[in-house]
Formats: structure tokens, sequence, C-alpha cells
């Protein structure tokens, strides 16, 4: 067998991507991330908002990227696809073709001079297309890494040998029109496919008329949203009118079998609310209607946000797929004309827009990646996988997470993503650490003892700055400042030539302290602060002052005033730097077990998960079996029993010799925090573990009290299968009732699983007998994503759907089902049946509420636990080190139980395969003499960081025993809340102290520099 | 006499509302000059006391920005940024300070809302004149 290598290819630089290299790194392994366009972020940068909570996706997004970009054991290969894979599992090499950006990367640092010169303007791919770009460019704002890229197809130089433009104003000497494409070798363990999905092209379905400049992709309507979009937010017609009404049409290249696109793509019915409640937030007389065949809210929280959208914010939903768009030939205004549900009526009505919401498609990109990397492909162009292996493809070594794999929403891409991570990590797990790099400093300058001398840079950013602010009056006016032993100016402060120069004055001016006056700490503070490391100066002995994006950038008009204000903020910056400290992080020894909570499917996956990795993981199961929910069920949507699945599972677990199973027992008490967490089992036994994941699962629903269940022949789907396996189902007319006890007032939430669970027992029983009458009585069919092919194929076998609201219920008597079918003109039809099979819900099981106490974590109002952020930490609690899968995050189907338990364990794994746990240096500490025990803090802190403890004090008269806070350091987060609220200035937020902050205040008053010793 | 420029001291949290501030400047939105940004790294560390001593250090008025609740990169920490500045909103109006501390959520994305907060915030300020508390 080959060598393995501790490295990990990974392909797609979306969230997906990401997602799976931060988890690999953190893991110790060495990741290339490997991306096509000039910068990682996918089309989750492209987004505005996201759904059901209406976050601001490039907030969510941007610390991602910039974390992505820093961390030590990610090499980012941005403009760059791969060409070959060789080699097998555990030692691949990979042949990377780095394509000719023509600017140098080392010395482009983003001044954008170039921007200004170049003549050539091309179609903006970040704004869908709606606004220009140049041909030298950077894809968007916020963009990693920020170098710029030549687009050769549309440079005038490279095309036509003219313009050279950029290269002439470039400062810095960073154009290479020489650059040639290179093909560059990487040899890694494992490799991640993770570059996801292309938005269908709608030009294809003549109907709709994509070419109505009014009529827009729900991709474009996105960046029309945003107020980083081509009009800042302000949703636009053509002619540049607000738009009073605007139709969504969903399905367009989904559910569409004439075009070769049967699937449904699974996210589209929640964009499209999404999308209008925003522009209602935007405009609140804007009407909006959503044109649908079922609205699929299938995921947590979805159906809850659908409804308030219905009812609470007008938005109309109507159940009808209108054949195409009409234009009138002569005021080129468009309408809709539609059948209208419940009549044999067609209405015809007028919009100023339409959205058209385009399916996801597998990419041409992601197909030819399939082809390189020889893996299976299903007949609609997605990476085969199956619902037991969610992330492993045909070929061993080879992963795949994401939407390349099916049409899926960002959290299950996110926990697919952790999931395929791994699954790389366990075959890699032997040489964590072997090939990553730690990078090393001289050894650090004490300072404590003397006064500040501090360093100022002021740096010109070419002209972005200097043609403002008068930088050399700046320069000339700071160094009159207090403590400022030397100021200079710089054309580009973070050029390499520049930071070496910062290093030298350091020394030569024997610097305690610096400041670079230049652009956003967001960006840029991480490379000077690494400069002052390089130096000998603790990298919090540094302060960056902004002049650029708030001072120059901004005040374009008004160069005197911005040149105050640049003098403002670098005085500010110099009072805080004076009194900053040096801070250092702690590193802690810890235990590096799990602890799994559950026993079922999510449960053993992690658990087996972890232990493959080589930590010892104990495994908790209240029933005296293992299995779960999926014990009680009996086939798979594949046709396989769901023994198939379990038997090897459950085999797995038990002979794992990392690996203690503990069933018929429960965890009853725990303490400490991650790293160090004790627990006592109700056996007695005592355990200890860094990390925790509860995949505690759900329960199918006693629908009692609804349709008649109870009597003899109204039962459950998990009952039915039973039957189905014993043969023993004695019933030709069956009658199936979707949502029996959800969507309810009690049950607000939609059980996502019921609809495939009820297809794919509804195909079993046509099978079993063809000649069986089936009815499916529902309210939405929501077999999204790929199971709409269950729905299709019970459909062809004669399954018969008649569709119900909640105000006008199926009724169950003795023999007979009574509906009211809104699909034909309300007609009541009275079924004659020998069985009824209701689609109840999953429920939380009794006990969370216990669980949930023990690790001091949230449940939701369905008692459903809840994760730290929806989109894009979908298995993690915002405790540290505990982290959660499966049914007990809300229902789900096998697979994708599956693909969150691996991730569970992958982001548990990426914490206990480190050597020691490190604390941040940013982070508040309590002064115990001075606190008085009130408990303010921990009301505040959103970790539960602070702990009020016991302690004795002893003074000359007394000795007595009271409270006094003490906060953990490896839990705090160094948000500073606590600091605020304590009443007597005890606690002390670390590089935001109470004394800095005080004297850059102060700073702000003194104009005329007269700064009074403040400390 | 030139108009009355006000001097006014704002607070942005690190992750939405200085990233708004920053886009604001990548899009090149001007606005007018007379903020200056006090960076933290949630805006629930932003404790009263500093509201109050910039005032009494002659900032004609204080503007606290953070992230959309929900937002939030610490889970909650704006909620308690919510509750102190009510208070402090509630106690200007006894002081004679009506209208120059004001609290406004920007999210990382909304360049032209940091703008418009700064532009309007600044009309206010010019409207009520130089606070009393500055020393002439």
């Amino acid at each position: 067998m080959a060598e393995l290598v501790g490295a990990v290819a990974v392909a797609g630089g979306g969230i997906a991507g990401i997602q799976s290299a931060l988890d690999l790194a953190d893991s110790g392994l060495k990741v290339y991330l490997i991306e096509s366009t000039p910068s990682i972020g996918g089309v989750m940068a492209q987004l505005d908002k996201t759904f059901p909570t209406l976050d601001c996706s490039m907030c969510t997004l941007s610390p991602k990227l910039a974390e992505a970009s820093r961390h030590p054991n990610i090499e980012l290969l941005t403009y760059s696809e791969i060409k070959e894979i060789s080699g097998t599992a555990g030692n691949f090499e990979v042949t990377v073709t780095r394509k000719a950006t023509f600017v140098d990367p080392d010395k482009c640092t983003a001044c954008e001079l170039c921007l200004a010169k170049c003549p050539s303007k091309v179609l903006d791919e970040y704004n869908a297309g709606m606004s220009k770009r140049k041909a030298i460019y950077l894809p968007f704002p916020q963009a990693v890494p920020r170098v710029m890229t030549i687009d050769a197809e549309h440079c005038l130089y490279l095309t036509k040998g003219k313009c050279g433009n950029c290269k002439k104003v470039c400062e810095n000497d960073a154009i290479d029109y020489e650059m040639k494409d290179r093909d560059e070798a990487i040899n890694v363990g494992s490799v991640i496919l993770s570059t996801g999905f292309t938005p269908f092209d709608p030009t294809e379905l003549e109907q709709y008329h994509y070419e109505h400049p009014d009529v827009v992709t729900s991709l474009e309507f996105e960046r029309l949203l945003s107020s980083s979009g081509p009009y800042v937010g302000h949703v636009k017609m053509a002619n540049g009118e607000t738009p009073k009404k605007i139709a969504w049409l969903q399905c367009i290249g989904s559910r569409n079998p004439e075009i070769g696109r049967p699937n449904c793509s699974a996210v589209c019915c929640m964009y499209a609310t999404k999308e209008a409640m925003v522009a209602m937030e935007h405009d609140s007389e804007l009407e909006t209607t959503i044109f649908n065949i079922d609205v699929r809210a299938f995921g947590k929280g979805f159906e809850q946000f659908y409804q308030r959208a219905k009812n609470e914010k007008g938005t109309r939903f109507i159940r009808s797929r209108p054949s195409g768009v009409d234009i009138d030939p002569v005021t080129n205004q468009l309408s809709l004309r539609y059948e209208v549900e419940g009549s044999t009526e067609t209405a015809c009505e007028e919009f100023d827009m339409v959205v058209l919401s385009i399916g996801l498609t597998p990419s041409e990109s992601s197909k030819k990646l399939a082809e390189i990397a020889g893996v299976s492909m299903d007949e609609y162009g997605n990476i085969a996988t199956t619902i037991d292996a969610p992330m492993t493809t045909s070929v061993p070594g080879i992963f795949a997470c994401g939407t390349i794999a099916a049409p899926k929403d960002i959290p299950d891409t996110v926990a697919d993503a952790s999931g395929a991570a791994s699954k790389a990590h366990s075959i890699l797990a032997s040489e964590r650490g072997t090939l990553v790099t730690e990078r090393t400093y001289p050894p650090e300058k004490d300072v404590t003892e003397e006064e500040p001398r501090i360093g100022v840079v002021v740096c010109d950013c070419g002209i972005n700055i200097a043609s403002v602010v008068d930088v050399p009056a700046v320069v000339e006016y700071v160094n009159t400042l207090p403590h400022v032993v030397h100021a200079y100016e710089q054309t580009y402060a973070c050029s390499t030539d520049s930071l070496d120069h910062i290093k030298d004055v350091i020394k030569e001016h024997n610097l305690n302290r610096v400041v670079v006056a230049s652009c956003t700490p967001r960006t840029h503070e991480p490379l000077f602060q690494d400069t002052c490391r390089d130096a000998g100066l603790n990298p919090y002995l540094f302060e960056l002052a902004n002049i650029r994006e708030h001072c120059s950038w901004v005040h374009q008009q008004e160069p005197d005033r911005a040149t105050e204000k640049a003098k403002d903020i670098i005085r500010m910056s110099v009072a805080r730097v004076a009194l900053l400290d040096p801070l250092y992080t702690q590193k802690l020894d810890f235990n590096h077990g799990g602890l799994v909570i559950g026993g079922g499917v999510a449960g053993m996956t992690a658990a087996l998960d972890i232990a493959e990795k080589g930590f010892t993981t104990h495994l908790i199961e209240r029933e005296p079996e293992l299995g779960g929910l999926l014990g009680t069920f009996t086939r798979l949507q594949d046709g396989r029993t769901t023994s198939e699945i379990l038997d090897p599972m459950i085999a797995a677990v038990k002979s794992n010799p990392n690996l203690s199973v503990y069933t018929g027992t429960t965890l009853d008490e725990v303490e400490g925090a991650m790293g160090r967490f004790k627990g006592k089992l109700s056996d007695g036994t005592e355990i200890e573990f860094g990390s925790a994941i509860i995949a505690t699962g759900a329960n199918e629903f006693e629908p009692e009290g609804y349709f008649g269940y109870g009597s003899d022949n109204v039962i459950t789907q998990s009952a039915l299968e039973v039957k189905l396996d014993e043969g023993t189902v004695d019933a030709t007319n069956v009658v199936m009732i979707q949502c029996a006890g959800g969507r309810n007032d009690e049950r607000p939430y939609c059980s996502r699983v019921c609809c495939t669970t009820a297809m794919k027992n509804a195909i079993r029983l046509k099978e079993e007998d063809p000649e069986r009458n089936i009815y499916v009585l529902y309210r939405d069919i929501r077999t999204y994503g790929v199971w709409e092919e269950l729905y299709t194929r019970a459909r062809e076998l004669g399954v018969l759907f008649m569709r119900y609201t909640e105000d006008d219920e199926p009724v169950v008597a003795d023999g007979t089902v009574t509906i009211t079918d809104k699909l034909l003109n309300d007609t009541k039809f009275e079924i004659a049946t020998d069985l009824v099979v209701l689609s109840a819900p999953l429920v939380a099981p009794d006990g969370v509420e216990d669980t949930a106490m023990l690790f001091k974590v949230p449940v939701d109002s369905n008692r459903f636990f809840l994760e730290a952020h929806i989109k894009l930490r979908p298995v993690d609690f915002a405790t540290d080190g505990v982290f959660l899968a499966g049914c007990s995050q809300a229902p789900k189907l096998v697979d994708e139980s599956i693909s969150q338990a691996s991730a569970a364990a992958s982001r548990a794994c990426s914490i206990l395969a480190k050597e020691q746990l490190e604390t941040s240096g940013v982070i508040s500490v309590v002064d115990e003499d001075v606190c008085i025990g009130c408990g303010r803090c921990i009301e505040v802190c959103p970790y539960g960081a602070p702990e009020l403890k016991e302690v004795e004090v002893v003074t000359e008269e007394i000795t007595y025993i009271t409270r006094k806070s003490e906060i953990d350091p490896a839990i705090c987060k160094g948000c500073g809340s606590c600091a605020a609220e304590c009443p007597t200035g005890a606690i002390t937020s670390r590089h935001f102290t109470t004394k800095q902050i005080s004297a850059v205040i102060d700073a702000f008053a003194f104009a005329d520099g007269s700064i009074e010793e403040v400390a | 006499m030139a108009e009355f420029e006000p001097r006014i001291v704002m607070f942005c949290c690190n992750w939405c509302s200085y990233a708004g501030a920053d886009l604001a400047g990548v899009g090149r939105l001007q606005y007018p000059t007379n903020t200056r940004v006090i960076r933290v790294m949630c805006s629930s560390r932003i404790q009263p006391t500093f509201i109050l001593q910039a005032l009494k250090d002659g900032a004609d008025g204080v503007l606290v920005t953070g992230c959309h609740i929900g937002d939030c990169h610490y889970i909650d920490g704006n909620v308690h940024t919510e509750e102190r500045m009510e208070n402090v909103v509630d106690a200007m109006k006894h002081l004679g300070l009506e209208g120059r501390v004001h609290l406004e959520w920007v999210s990382a994305s909304e360049g032209p809302k940091f703008r418009d907060t700064v532009t309007e915030f600044v009309e206010q300020i010019k409207a009520l004149g130089p606070s009393p508390l500055r020393a002439e």
C-alpha cells in the first residue's frame, strides 16, 4: 500500500469547500482549496439574505472567507482547475492548472489604481450580468484573496496588443502580461469534490420570455435586493420605475420531465418566499405573488416562515403553474394566465416584474471533474452516492459534498461538507500534523516596564488616500503627538518591501508600539500583526487606523476636512496603542475523548466516525437495544431493508476497540466545559470526555384523536411498514392521510420525511398488489430534491392524489373516508376503504429538556435542539465542544442524519485532534478583590463563561466564605458584554479595557493634540 | 460665521457595523466628515459611561451601532446593547441632551444604510446645535 499523505485537495471554493477545508485544517491536515474563479465564496457570496431568518448572507460568510485565507494549513489555489487525478486512496497525485491571472499576487495590493484606467467593460458575473466590471477586476468587495485578476478574454492588451494602461499605472509592478497557465502537481491523501451547481438557464424555455428586461431570474433578483448590488438594493424595472406587483414562477427548470429535469431543486420555494418578504421590507406597498405547484417548506423553521409570509406579510401563494409569460405587443406589459384552483376558470393578471425561480442544475465543470476523478454519476448528472454513505463516491478516497451530489440548501450543504471532511480525516488520521507548518517567530521583547515608543506609518495607498488626504501634513502632525518616536509616509504600507521596512524601523528606533494608518483592520490587521511578531513585538501592541474606507474614500470632495479627520483618527489610535498590553494565549491539556448520546443511526455514525480517528468514545443509549427510530421502519427509499444498513453499523459499533457502548443507560450528571467534561451514568459509571454530541433522535407521533386513530384499520406509516414486511396487509382500498397531527397549532412545523415515506409505502403497496386502490390525501406534496422521483413513480403506478386544506380535513368513519378535493373544484368524495394509514409527524422524545439542562444548550419551541446558527453552524451549539446531529435537531431522512452525524464528528474531532487547547488572548478577566459576586456577568454572558465560585476570604479580623465570579478562559469569546455590565468595574475586557477606550474618547476630544496623560 | 460642524463619536461593532462602514468606503458612498469611529468587538461592550464621557469631553452626539438583532456574532450581545441604550436615550431626555444619543443596527452588507445613518444623525445634531456640555 502506498504511503499515506496527510493532505487533502478540496475542489470548489463555495461554502461547501470552505467548510470542508476549515474542518480538515483545524484537525491538523494540510488542505489545498482549489477554486476555478478568482475568489472563494461561491453562490452564497451573491445572496442578499438567507431563509428562514433573513440573516445577511455576506455577514455570516465573510468571516469564513477570512478564516480560510488566513489558516496556516490551508493553501488557496484560486483561478485553478483540476486537470488530472491519479493514485489511490491515501495517496493521490493531483495535477492542478493554475490559470494565468497576469497579476503577481505577491505584489498586487488591490489598490484599484488599475481599475480606473482599464478601458474594457465586461458584464459583471457577481451582479449576474446586471452591471459592468473592468477587464482587470476584483470579483466582489470582500473577495478572497484580495488581488486583481486580468480577464484575458476581454483585456485589450492581451487580445489586441493595445492599451497596457494597468501596467503603466501599477506602482508595484504587479502586472505581468507574459504570465502563462501552468500545471502544478500536488500530493494528497484524499480528494473532496464540492464544485456545486449551475443556476438553470431559462433561455431555452421560450414561453417565459426571459429576454424581456423585467423578466429576471431569482439570482438576478437576489442581486437587485442586495445593497451591494447594481442598484444598491432598490428593485427597479428596466424603465427605472419601482415595480408595484411582482410574481414569482416556481419550478423553472425543476419538476419538468419534458426537458429532462424531473426532480425538485429543494430550495426555490423558500428562496422565493424570502425574496418576496425582503422585497416587501424594502417597499411596504409592494404586492407579491408566488405561483407554485406545492409549497415545499420542509426544513427547520420553513413552514412557520411560509405561514408568516402568507398570513402576516400578505404574500399570495397561488397553486397554479402558468404555462408562460404573456407580453402585450403594444405596451410591453407582462401578464400571467393561470388556472384558478378549485374552479374551472382561468384568470389573467398583469405584473410589473416576473421572477423565474430557477432550479439548481449540475454544472458542466462538475461533470468534467467527476469524469477526471472517475466517479459515477446518476442519470441527472449528480455525483452518485447512497443513503447510508451520502458523502462517499464510487472511488475510494474521493468524497463529495454539497449540491454536486443533489440539490440542497446551505445548512445541508455545510453539514455535508463537514461530513465529507470527517470521511477524509478518518482515512488520514495517522498522518495528522505531518504536513502542517508552524510559523516560527523571534523571541518576544519584554516591553512592560518601558515607556511607550510608538512608530506610525501613514500609507498613501497609491492615490487612494493621498489624493484626498494631505499625507505629508498628517505625518508632520503625528510626529508631534506624545510618545510618537517616528512617523513616516509609505506609498503602500502592505507591500512586501514596506513590511520589511517596518521591521527595520522597529529595530532602529527601538519601538515598542506600532500604528499603521491605512485601510481596514478587518482585512489587514493580521498581516501587520505578523510583521510586528517578526520584529519581536507582541502582536497586540499594534493598531490599525482606518483612513481609507472610513476617510479618504467617503470624503472625496472634502480634502481639508478629510485631512483633519485622518489626524483625529490617528491621534485616537496613538492614544489607544500607548495603553495596549501584550496579550498571550494559554495552552491547556485536555481530555481527547468523545461522548455521543443516542444510539440511533445518527449517534452510531457519529460515534464510529470519532472512534475511527483514534479517539476513545462513549456511546450511551437509554433503550436496551441500538437502532433508534430507523429500527421501527423496515425499508429505505432505495428499496433496501433498514436492517441492511443497521446490522453492519451495530456490529461495527460493538466491535470497535475505541468505543464503549452503554445500552439501557442514561447520562445523569455533567460538569465542566469543553476539553474537561465529567459525566456520571445511571449505572454509576463515571466518565470523562472532551467533546459531546447529542443525537437523541425523534419518535413517530402517536396521532391520538386524529382521523380515527386507535380503530383497528387506522394505523401509522411505521406500523404499515411492519405489516408490509410480514406480508399481512389485507386491504384493497388504502387511504393515506398526510400531516396527521402535523402543521397545526400544536405542532406547527412540517415533519419533512412523511411525504417521501408515504410515496415509498404507496409504491410498495402497489407493487405488492397492482389491483389495490391507493389514495393519498395531502396538503402539499413535499418530496423535495431527488425524492420527487418517488412521487412521479407513485403517479405512474396509479396512486391517486387528492388535496385537502387544514380547515376542511378528511373525515374517517367506519369503512369510509370523506374528502373535499381541492384539485377537482371542491368535489366531495366518499372513499370506501379497508385501511387508513396516517402520516404522523416526528416529535422530540421525552427527556430532551433533561439533556439540554446537562449541557446548558437550548431547545426550540417544538422541543428540537437549537443549533448555534441555522445556516452556517448546523451541527454546532453555541456552547463550545457540544454538537448535535440527526432528528434531535429537526426531522430528517436517513442520509441527512448520517451526513449530519459525520459532520458533528468532524467538528468534535477538529477539537479532539489538537494537542492542547489554546485560549484567546482577547478575553475578559475578573479582579477577585473588586468583585462583589452579584452575578450580573452571568446573566449577560451568551456562553456561560463566568461562574460564581465560593472563596474563603481571610482578613486580619475575620475569615468568611463569599462568592466571586470567575471567567473560564477556555469559554470566553471576548465580546466584553460582562465588562459593560459589571457594576464595580471588576471585569477587564482585555484589549478593549475601560482605560483604553476612555483614552480614545479623550483623544477624540483634544483636537489640538494636547493629550493629557490619561494613564 | 462658519456653519456649526458637530463632533460626533461613533461606536461600531467589529462584525457588522464596522464592516458596513468599510463597505460604504468600498462603494465610495460619500457622507459628512463629522464622525469618529471607535471599534469594539461587540456593541454590548459599550458601557453607558463611555457615552457620558464622550458627551462630557465635548462630543455633540454619540452614535452607537451594532448588528441587527439575530445577527449578533456573539449570539445576543446586541440585545443587552438595546436594553442599555434605551436607558441611556431615556436618561438623555431628563438631562437636556435629548436626541444626542442614538442606536442603529447596520449590517455588514448595508453600506448605503451606514451612509444614511451617519448623514441623518449629523443633520439631527446640526439642528440641535452644539452640546450644552461643550466647553467653548
